[in-house]
């Protein structure tokens, strides 16, 4: 296990397992405690047509995932906001568009041999230094906004009209956290990549929830249960020559059924 | 004796949903120390005119203010929902909830002061033992409780409740609209209620919403009047009062 260690692309993977757990602790809370997973999936989707336009200009597909993440959060909270379209159905086809145009321009990019898995499935163990730069910054953003905004965002999760009523500008506060989720699907595209985003962002914060008592609590447990579900994933990963991202999640719903197992015998004793 | 200073006023107010009218040139004010009881048929638009005077909705013209502010602006105004947006899981303590409420308002200088404040309203809200407790945890008057020690953080001087008893059985009923009536000596109390039985025993004045407001200014509400209130107003029918209500009610409207 020590000689595992003093491979660099696994400590550039333990790094990345740190900091992506990060984002799901946080971020993943806020998913799960607002009900906006189906939202934060569509977003993480529509990223994959912002991989296929860095790739078809040459720039970097976490710059152009992150574009098209930013952008896709902010028309999902408009269309959201008031109910007034069948947002659902909106969200379904920006998740549809965003594959398929990510696909065509993939098709379009000259001499194009892009590892098309690696982004769908992520590829922790393949992660550069590069990659982690992206991760600690974006963490950094999402740490800096939780701490400035906890208050107000506490607030518009577990209540947003009163927080309205006490002058708080809850449609900001919301828009603001479907930007973070997009910006922690830019950041765990490399870990679980893009089909998987969704469970990371919601199996360690559901089981977070049902053992804290605070929002601040369940941010730090799923952070925790993140990491020990990414490192689990990534030695398993390793050892049987597993893809990374699917062994990750592996880990998690595994963790995840047993957890409701438990729960499920603790509350009928 | 009412007080005249106004701390309500609403002017020409219009807000519709979309293509449907809600409330149509809403004219009233609300005085202080008043106990209003709001009271009208089901969409007749009285949760709307709360959240308007919330700030929590925006009217499409008129003029609101509270406390001479737009809605919304003023930290003097507590607010105690049905329930709360999250549903049940959020992970939250009853403590916490009050809390919430004490530093959005930002009245206290320090955090064993917001502490004070909150220990005595959980205290005079019977909610001290329960105070780390999950709001999941609690039963439905234990919740209403614990919204209401969330509106009393803000330290109002108007209380605003939208239905909070419409959950409860009717010991649980009483002992909200008991409360109510111990914070009206310090506080005004706007409440929005269906139930018609309990009204006059606590309110010293009555508003009819149905797409227009028609209030009584009365020191002592009598079901007679809650009755002429409802008969007086356009589209306030008769049938839509007895919905929901005791035979008791329907039966004098009969007569």
């Amino acid at each position: 296990m020590m000689e595992l260690l003093s491979f660099g692309f696994m400590q550039n993977a333990i790094m990345a397992s740190i900091l992506a757990s990060v984002a799901c602790g946080i971020i993943g809370s806020l998913v799960v405690v607002n009900r906006i997973v189906f939202i934060s999936g569509g977003i993480a989707h529509t990223a994959y047509g912002g991989i296929g336009l860095a790739f078809f200009l040459g720039i970097s597909p976490l710059l152009g995932a992150g574009v098209f993440a930013v952008t896709a959060a902010v028309i999902m909270a408009l269309i959201t906001k008031d109910n007034k379209y069948r947002a659902d159905t909106v969200i379904g086809a920006m998740w549809a568009f965003g594959m398929a145009i990510g696909i065509i321009l993939l098709d379009l990019t000259p001499g194009y041999n892009v590892d098309l898995m690696s982004y769908l499935f992520g590829s922790i163990l393949a992660v550069p230094k590069s990659d982690l730069v992206y991760m600690f910054i974006l963490d950094g953003m999402i740490i800096a906004y939780i701490l400035t905004w906890y208050r107000q965002i506490h607030a518009v999760s577990f209540d947003s009209e009163f927080a309205s009523s006490m002058g708080v500008r809850s449609d900001l506060i919301y828009m603001s956290m479907l930007v973070m989720s997009a910006l922690a699907v830019v950041l765990l595209i490399r870990v679980v990549g893009l089909i998987l985003i969704i469970s990371m962002l919601t199996i360690p914060p559901y089981m977070a929830e049902r053992r804290s008592n605070s929002l601040k609590g369940m941010m730090i447990y799923a952070t925790l249960f993140s990491l020990v579900f990414s490192l689990v994933g990534l030695v398993m990963s390793y050892f049987f020559n597993l893809t990374s991202g699917a062994s990750i999640i592996f880990v998690s719903a595994i963790c995840f059924f047993l957890s409701l197992i438990y729960d499920r015998v603790r509350t009928s004793k | 004796m009412i007080n005249t200073e106004k701390i309500v006023e609403v002017q020409n107010l219009n807000f519709s949903y979309g293509q449907v009218n809600v409330l149509s040139d809403v004219n009233m004010s609300i005085h202080l120390g008043e106990f209003l009881a709001v009271i009208g048929p089901n969409g007749g638009g009285k949760s709307t005119l709360v959240k308007i005077l919330l700030g929590i909705l925006k009217p499409d013209s008129g003029k609101v203010r509270v406390f001479g502010k737009k809605p919304g602006t003023s930290k003097s105004v507590g607010y105690v929902p049905q329930d709360f947006s999250a549903g049940r899981g959020f992970p939250v303590t009853v403590r916490e909830v009050a809390m919430m409420g004490r530093a959005l308002a930002g009245k206290g200088t320090t955090k064993a002061e917001d502490k004070d404040v909150v220990d005595k309203i959980l205290n005079d809200l019977t909610l001290i033992d329960s105070s780390e407790k999950r709001m999941d945890d609690l039963s439905g008057g234990q919740r209403q409780r614990a919204l209401m020690a969330r509106a009393l953080a803000v330290e109002p001087e108007i209380l605003i409740l939208d239905e909070p008893a419409s959950n409860l059985d009717m010991i649980g009923q009483t002992r909200i609209f008991d409360l109510l009536a111990q914070l009206n000596k310090n506080m005004t109390v706007v409440v929005v209620s269906h139930d018609l039985t309990i009204i006059p025993k606590y309110a010293t004045s009555v508003a009819c919403v149905s797409g227009n407001v028609h209030k009584h200014d009365e020191a002592e509400v009598t079901e007679d009047m809650i009755h002429q209130s409802y008969g007086g107003v356009e589209g306030c029918p008769v049938e839509l009062v007895a919905h929901g209500h005791p035979h008791r009610v329907l039966k004098e409207h009969d007569h």
